[in-house]
Parts: structure tokens; sequence; C-alpha cells
């Protein structure tokens, strides 16, 4: 008789948990869903039923998700393990693929990705025990392509760079195709491979992917290799000037391309010079910048609403967008006709590709 | 026996503040004229809001910018206030997991 897997979903939010247990009956192959509202239930449930995946919230009281992973990582090393978190921050990610876990997802793209998600899960249960070491560290982006092609694996690379995403599908070993920043093929290639750090995860493979790319991986990494080799290496040496003034016609077209009106990244006081583009009046809007972000940052912390992500504000004329960070904010001015939604994404990932 | 009571009895609970959730109404001096959220929640803390949602108004004009609307994005609860002859109408929405995605 074929036995079904077991799935230990651990959230502190109870609606969480009916949602979640909603949602995974919906796997094919039917799995038992257990859930528990806390780490130290989850840990002593797993003590005496054996599991075939837990689903874990990463913000909790007392023992927290983190917490769980590192003992479930310890005590369970056979165990699949997925983060479920609403915690939209790229250190958390890191840690947790640090700790070994097989997928993180955001609670907030759920709602977008259900099918992705159920997908994901569906693999991860039927994936064979097979051993294996997880929780990748240090590895170049050229190394874990190099180990998926030798594998002869079929799988989606998922690759993340702050707010950019990338994608590059694996086949039998073969490169067939990629995906960054809104190109494909051998470009898109070369664009991630020139990204210097990141997370990824593997995503189910897509057989049926149209093949873009007809090298092979070993060559378009050689290309690669000597193209940045190139690039550290100048045979010329390029002038300071013309560097700066190179960067800026690349910046000037990365607005246009993205269609936004103006970017001012302002350091913190006296951490630098205001940086501006497409506009005239930048010390003006530099200012309002960071007297925004502090009166944003000294309201979050008096009413504890937690840290400030982002805000914005408009009129007839234009939209505008602070970005705040440690280092510096980047305030964006985009056109009126602009949805809201896009406006953030489009913002993070100007912001992004602005600094690399 | 019972030192370590002795030592804790006086330590006291962390104290959850209850996020606001409803729209408040602020006249040019920053006084709340009208508001629905709870009663239970600090009335100077809501001063507070209206105070610096209209400081960041009020900066905006002192640097050619007016703004119709501003919003503030925390991770736990996103702020929209809409400028109204130089006061402010402010809505409060708390978030949670299942919220949608911040706009």
């Amino acid at each position: 008789m074929e036995t079904r897997h077991k799935i230990l979903v651990l959230d502190d939010d109870a609606d969480w948990l009916k949602l979640s247990s909603e949602m995974l009956t919906h796997l094919p192959s039917k799995p038992e869903i257990r859930t528990v509202a806390s780490g130290a239930r989850a840990l002593a449930l797993m003590e005496t039923e054996p599991f075939r995946l837990l689903i874990c919230d990463l913000k909790m009281p007392r023992i927290d998700g983190l917490q769980v992973l590192a003992i479930v990582r310890r005590r369970f090393p056979e165990l699949r393990t997925v983060v479920l978190s609403a915690l939209e921050d790229e250190e958390f990610r890191s840690r947790a693929y640090a700790l070994g876990v097989d997928l993180f997802w955001l609670k907030t793209e759920m709602q977008r990705n259900l099918q992705m998600y159920l997908d994901c899960l569906e693999s991860l249960l039927g994936r064979e025990n097979d051993g294996g070491f997880r929780g990748i560290q240090s590895k170049s982006l050229m190394d874990i392509i190099q180990m998926e092609c030798l594998s002869r694996s079929s799988t989606v690379l998922r690759l993340t760079r702050g707010a950019l995403v990338a994608k590059l599908w694996i086949q039998d070993g073969e490169l067939i195709d990629a995906e960054a920043e809104g190109t494909r093929g051998e470009t898109a290639f070369r664009r991630i491979l020139a990204w210097k750090s990141g997370t990824f995860e593997n995503l189910p493979a897509e057989p049926n992917r149209e093949h873009t790319i007809t090298k092979s991986v070993n060559a378009l990494l050689l290309e690669s290799a000597q193209a940045m080799d190139e690039t550290a290496n100048p045979v010329e040496p390029e002038s300071v000037e013309e560097a700066g003034h190179r960067k800026t016609i690349w910046k000037l077209a990365l607005l246009t391309r993205e269609n936004a009106e103006f970017v001012v990244a302002v350091p913190a006081e006296g951490q630098g010079e205001v940086e501006a583009l497409g506009t005239q009046s930048v010390q003006p809007l530099a200012d309002w910048t960071r007297r925004a972000v502090e009166v944003a940052r000294r309201l979050g912390e008096h009413i504890e609403a937690g840290p400030l992500s982002h805000l914005g504000g408009h009129n007839l004329e234009r939209q505008m967008l602070v970005l705040p960070r440690e280092d510096k904010s980047f305030l964006l001015g985009w056109p009126p006709n602009v949805e809201a939604g896009p406006l953030l994404e489009k913002s993070k990932k100007l912001v992004a590709s602005w600094d690399s | 026996m019972g030192f370590l009571k002795k030592l804790f009895r006086f330590r006291s609970r962390a104290v959850v503040q209850q996020l606001p959730s409803g729209s408040i109404a602020v006249d040019r001096e920053g006084n709340v004229v009208t508001s629905t959220v709870s009663s239970a929640y600090s009335r100077d803390l809501l001063r507070a809001i209206g105070r610096d949602v209209l400081a960041l108004f009020h900066e905006a004009r002192e640097a050619q910018i007016p703004l119709a609307e501003v919003n503030i994005h925390f991770v736990s609860l996103h702020i929209t206030a809409r400028e109204l002859r130089g006061g402010a109408v402010i809505f409060l929405f708390p978030q949670t997991a299942l919220s949608p995605l911040p706009t």
C-alpha cells in the first residue's frame, strides 16, 4: 500500500494555519497535513512522528523560525524544509538558505503564485531521499551552474539580487534559456553572470521551455569569464573622466528605458555628494528626501509601526517615491500615469541597477 | 529561598501596542478634528501622526513640490494622507500577512 507523506505546518497565526491546510489539500499526492502553533510543539511532534516536509514561519514568539530550522537541520537532516514568511528581507532569505532550507517563499506572493508554490511542494515531496548536501554558501554563480550541468540536472534556477530576479532553464544538463532584466537568451545569461552576489533557489523543471541558447554552457562560461577579465584589466586604461561619462550615459539610458522622470540619490548627511539625473532642482529635492525619511522613521519608532519600507506622494504632474536605505536614500520621479503597484517594483529595479 | 522571585518581582511585562486602524481628519494646526480610530488608541499618538503627516506636506511645499497625497509604508502599517485645505484626511491600514501587496 502506498503511504501518504506527512507535512507539518508551523505558524503562530491560527488563521494562516487553517488557510495553509486548505491550500495543501490541493496537492496531487494528497499528503497528510498536521499543524502546530509553536516551535517547541513542532519539535516534540517531529520526535514522535516521521514527517517528509516542514513548512515553517519565521517570525514567532519564544522560539522563532530560524531557531527551529537550526535544530531541525541538526536533528532531522533528511527532512525537507520550506520557509513561508511575510518578511520581505534579503537577509532573512540568505540566512534561511544558509540553514539549508529547500525553499523560501513569501506569503505576500502566495496570491499571485499559488500554483507554482504547490508545484514546488509537490516536487519536494516527490524527490527521492538520495542524500546529498544542502546549504551552499559562498559559491560563485559559475560554480552553481557548472554543478547543475555536470550532474545532468533538469531544473529552473531562480536567482535574486535585491529587487532583480532572473531565471535559468537547465534541461538534462544543458542550458536552454535565460531571462533577466527584460532580456532573454545569451544576453540575459551574460547579464546574470555579471551579478556579484545574490541568492538562488531550484524550481521544478520546465521541459517544454523554448530553446533560446544553442551554445554549450562551457563555451558561454568561458566567453563571460574572458569578458569579465578584460573589464577587470582593460588593455588601455580609461581616464576617470571617460569612465564617469560612460557611467552617466548608461544611467541616463536606464532612466529613459524605465520611463522615469528623475532619480536623486541622497547619501546620509556628510557621507558623500548627492547624485541626480533628470532634474535641475537637485538640492531642494535632496533636502526634502532627507527630511521626509527622518520624519517618517521617527514617526515609525514613535507609533511602533516597524521599519520604514518606502514613502511616496503625488500631485497632478508627477508621482514620487522614496526608497530609504542605510547608506543612502533614493527619490524617484515618475509620470502620473504609471500605476502604483508596478511603480514600487520598477523603482526597486531601477535602484538595484543604478548601484550595480 | 525564593530570592529569585524577589529579584524578578518588579520586572514589568512588555506591552504590545495596538496599531491604529481607521481614518482621522486633522486641521492645519495638527488637531484631530474627527476620527474613526478606536478610542482605546492613544490620542497623543494620533496627534503625532497628524503632526508628522502635515510636516511632510509642509516640507514638500517648501521644496517647491506641493503634494496632494502622501503615502508612508511601514512594515506593519500603511498611512495614506490627502491634503485638505491645509489640514489632511489620514487613512491608517495595519498590515497582516494576508494583506494585499504594498502599492
